[in-house]
């Protein structure tokens, strides 16, 4: 069964090789995945030799610590990821679309392919994205040079792709879990699933976990000290308030998860007890465990979308936000709350009526934060300069869906309603109700309105506003009807169903899933026409949108220092105040040295050592096990005695870019917000009547 | 001795400059990483709890069967004075004593973990000759589940020690030398107080009547 040097890795182990044994329709779309991971892996080794890419890519990307360049390669890693798992969604649609007494999946497959889906949207691609835009833009918004630990930043990174190599490797060597995305034992046990599917969810997370751990010890960090002289904490952007509280959630969120997952490898590898049915095991520490994670970790994830829609909603109205205190309050608000509320995801799971009324009143109650800031984003629009772009029409989706997705959120927080459509797919409609327009649509919105930051030109706006009514118009088709069917009692997680009544609704969700197919597709075109298109869509000067906070008021893409001069804050809003007073792209009295820390490898080679350990556990190749793990502790070890790794960027050099840039801005003509969107812009904004905008405040 | 302090904790003081400084930033990361750690810790002995009764025991050896309270007594009392010796350490890097006091004082530290591990790998043996292994019932994985994770925070303290002399030797006490010291200080610290619990609740309160 097990050997010395392959451990129970063998031939049965390739799902190509299952393929041909049993060339079933299940087994053929699995080896069909499987070619699909190694013909685009190859077909990315080719492309990059062919235009001799590796250096420049070693080089500039994987090697830097530019917290911008690590927060791109965090939003390509989700996008990638986001593919993968839109396409496990259309397949699962499409399956119960035909599921009436059959479908062509089997059991097990249907299985794999929800806790995939699941694993795959929550810890590669919402967590990720977040990561990335987090990455990006709040050292800019604070006026930083970087994040507070920016090697650390770089670790996080690699063992982020860690996990997610992990589990795109399943699709090819063995098979994933079929346990879910919350992996509940003992049917996650040994017991019952000797495999190795749950061993890669184990490592995939724990390995991605900690990853998530320090990037929110980095993230707060940076907030609390390396904030621009004057940037108080009552005058930083909206965004950075939420970027706060995801990060504590991150350090305290994170852990329970890495234990609940820790536990499980010792019942499946050393025959320990925690979760198992026998001699003492309590299954239910692992529910607790896991969802006094699971529960921080879904506002961990539209926290910072709110902060997101609260930018784009601000900036696209052309007025401060409406109730910066509240907004400030209700975010803290829930992410305190956020952690009383786990019970409510096992409410039939053996508690007594009190506990799980106390609860549920307190589930009810994160309405209330959420609701205040629902109004605050409504009375930011009211009388605002607003402009119907890419990302405002994410953020009206959001507003519709989400109001809907709240309220079937606090019917679900009602125990006595939770008794009665627990398990069905009305729960499957409510988190997707919360999670697409709250998370997705957010980092969408994001995704396009610091595009323009990022590489200098602006994202094709045509494309856009169709995969954003695409995205919409597919979310409400794909899930409203789950709905109903809920209500009738269709249970989640189903691979068949007898009751032809559902077969309507059915086919309703699956042309919703091929909106959804078409949206992701049109947001790929957009990324092809806005790169072939980019010199008419350039925004050089790099305020595109008529910003209001510190990341406008830098050239695009930015330098890799951020600022020329560190900025001195006097206001909320404080480039929006600059541009109001005179005080905007002044060149400063005199520039310095900036010291710069140095490339370094040491994310690469513990994301390698990382995905190799992962490996080795999944298919018990201790040998690998023990030499990537003592390698990795070899290079941290060894990082430590490189000191000094820091380099300095002259003083002349940043003054002559710096001149240049404001030369720029001099002679550019500035556009209004009807030309926003044109060819015109090229990111310098003309200022805003100023009567309008106090009639407007 | 009025200079604020800018992160909790022992502060280095001004005059040592770059050290002093950059320990705001960085030993402030470094309690939030032990914060994340001490969750981690109250999980694991939350879940010890739960199962520390006659059904997660299922029938196997119960703590009086297993523990050695003299033993751990003793180990108790290494543990803390290796934080005492490296408070000294500690102190002598503050009051520059020069690198000789503090590696000596690091070297007692050290040499009082490792007692401490030894020590309780000996209990441990110990454990396994009566059947108390993680194998036997819940109780014992979470037993197996806590002791042993500070055991191995402990060894890891060691091996950090271990690192820091030789960067010591090698680097001379440079700014990130000392800031590292200082991190190790609240390290072996936290692990102390997490010993003081287990102590209180895994063995004493495992072997109250």
């Amino acid at each position: 069964m097990s050997n010395a040097i392959l451990g129970r890795l063998d031939l049965s182990s390739l799902s190509i090789w299952r393929a041909i044994e049993n060339p079933t329709g299940s087994e053929l779309i699995g080896a069909g995945a499987a070619m699909l991971v190694i013909v685009g892996g190859l077909a990315a080794v080719i492309l990059l030799t062919w235009f001799r890419l590796w250096k420049p890519l070693w080089r500039d990307w994987l090697t830097s610590v530019d917290h911008k360049r690590i927060g791109i390669m965090y939003c390509a890693l989700a996008l990638i990821m986001l593919a993968r798992g839109v396409i496990e969604g259309a397949l699962m649609r499409t399956q119960q679309a035909f599921g009436l007494h059959g479908g062509f999946l089997a059991p097990d497959h249907f299985s794999e392919l929800f806790s995939t889906h699941g694993t795959i949207m929550i810890f590669f691609v919402a967590m990720p994205f977040i990561a990335g835009v987090i990455n990006y833009v709040m050292p800019l918004q604070i006026g930083a040079r970087d994040m507070a630990f920016p090697v650390m930043n770089q670790i996080s990174l690699g063992l982020t792709a860690t996990g997610a190599a992990l589990v795109m490797i399943s699709l090819v060597l063995g098979e994933f879990s079929t346990g879910g995305w919350a992996n509940y034992p003992p049917y996650t046990g040994g017991d019952f699933q000797p495999g190795p599917g749950p061993d890669y969810w184990i490592w995939a997370i724990v390995l991605a976990g900690i990853g998530t751990t320090l990037s929110g010890i980095n993230f707060a960090v940076t907030i609390y000290k390396e904030r621009a002289p004057g940037m108080d904490f009552l005058r930083m952007p909206i965004f950075c308030w939420t970027v706060i509280c995801t990060s504590i959630i991150m350090v305290f969120a994170l852990p329970p998860l890495t234990v609940a997952a820790l536990m499980l490898a010792a019942d499946r590898y050393l025959d320990f007890h925690f979760f198992t049915n026998d001699l003492g095991g309590n299954m239910m520490n692992y529910v607790n465990l896991f969802w006094l994670f699971g529960h921080p970790e879904v506002y961990l994830l539209v926290i910072p979308c709110y902060g997101i829609f609260s930018e784009v909603i601000s900036t696209f109205s052309g007025k401060r936000i409406y109730g910066y205190m509240s907004m400030v309050y209700a975010t803290m608000s829930i992410a305190v709350l956020s952690f009383c509320v786990w019970l409510h995801h096992f409410f039939t799971m053996g508690q007594s009526a009190s506990i799980n009324v106390a609860f549920g009143i307190a589930s009810m109650a994160i309405a209330v934060p959420t609701g205040i800031k629902v109004y605050n984003w409504m009375a930011t629009l009211f009388r605002g300069r607003v402009r119907m772009t890419v990302p405002m029409i994410y953020a009206t989706g959001f507003f519709y869906l989400f109001v809907v997705g709240g309220l079937t959120g606090v019917m679900l927080a009602n125990p006595v309603i939770s008794f009665q459509v627990h398990n069905t797919l009305f729960l499957v409609a409510h988190f997707h109700n919360v999670i697409i327009p709250g998370v997705l649509f957010g980092l969408l919105a994001g995704y396009h309105y610091w595009f323009p930051k990022a590489f200098g030109f602006r994202l094709h706006e045509g494309w856009g506003r169709a995969a954003a009514l695409l995205w919409i118009a597919g979310f409400s088709f794909t899930f409203l009807p789950l709905y109903w069917l809920g209500l009738q009692g269709m249970p989640r997680r189903s691979v068949t169903f007898s009751d032809p009544a559902f077969q309507p609704m059915m086919w309703l969700a699956l042309f919703g899933a091929a909106l959804i197919v078409s949206a992701l597709g049109c947001i790929a075109v957009q990324l092809w026409i806005s790169i072939r298109k980019r010199d008419q869509l350039a925004v050089p000067l790099g305020d595109p949108w008529n910003g209001r906070s510190l990341e406008w008021s830098i050239p695009a893409p930015p330098p890799a220092y951020n600022f020329a001069v560190l900025p001195q804050v006097c206001a909320r809003d404080d480039f929006a105040e600059a541009k109001a007073d005179g005080r905007a792209y002044r060149a400063p009295g005199q520039y310095e040295d900036i010291e710069m820390p140095d490339n370094t490898a040491i994310g690469m080679i513990v994301c390698v050592c990382a995905t190799l350990l992962g490996l080795a556990l999944v298919f018990w190749i201790w040998w690998l096990a023990i030499l990537s793990f003592a390698a990795m502790i070899l290079a941290l070890i060894g990082r430590t005695f490189r000191v000094n790794a820091r380099h300095v960027i002259p003083a002349a050099e940043i003054a002559a870019e710096h001149r240049a840039w404001l030369a720029r801005i001099e002679a550019a003509p500035a556009v209004d917000r009807l030309e926003e969107t044109h060819e015109r812009n090229l990111g310098r904004a003309v200022l805003e009547q100023p009567g309008r905008l106090e009639a407007a405040q | 001795m009025s200079t604020p302090n800018l992160h909790p904790g022992l502060n280095l003081g001004t005059r040592h400059g770059a050290a002093h400084e950059g320990a705001e930033t960085i030993v402030f990361g470094f309690w939030i990483f032990l914060m994340s750690d001490l969750v981690i810790f109250g999980l694991v002995f939350a879940s010890y709890l739960t199962v520390a009764n006659p059904m997660g025991m299922a029938g196997g050896p119960g703590p009086a069967d297993a523990f050695d309270l003299r033993s751990v007594f003793i180990q108790t009392m290494i543990l803390l004075t290796s934080s005492l010796t490296f408070g000294f350490a500690t102190l002598a890097m503050r009051h520059e004593h020069g690198r000789r006091a503090i590696a000596v004082w690091l070297g007692v530290s050290l040499l009082l973990g490792l007692g401490f591990l030894v020590m309780e790998l000996r209990d441990f043996a110990h454990m396994i000759e009566v059947g108390a292994v993680p194998q036997r019932s819940g109780f014992w994985s979470a037993f197996w589940g806590l002791v042993p994770l500070h055991g191995l925070h402990v060894a890891i303290g060691c091996l950090w020690i271990v690192v820091m002399l030789v960067q010591m030797a090698v680097l001379g006490l440079i700014p990130v030398v000392k800031t590292r010291l200082l991190r190790l200080g609240l390290f072996w610290h936290f692990l102390d107080l997490i010993w003081v619990a287990i102590f209180s609740i895994v063995y004493l309160g495992g072997l109250m009547p």
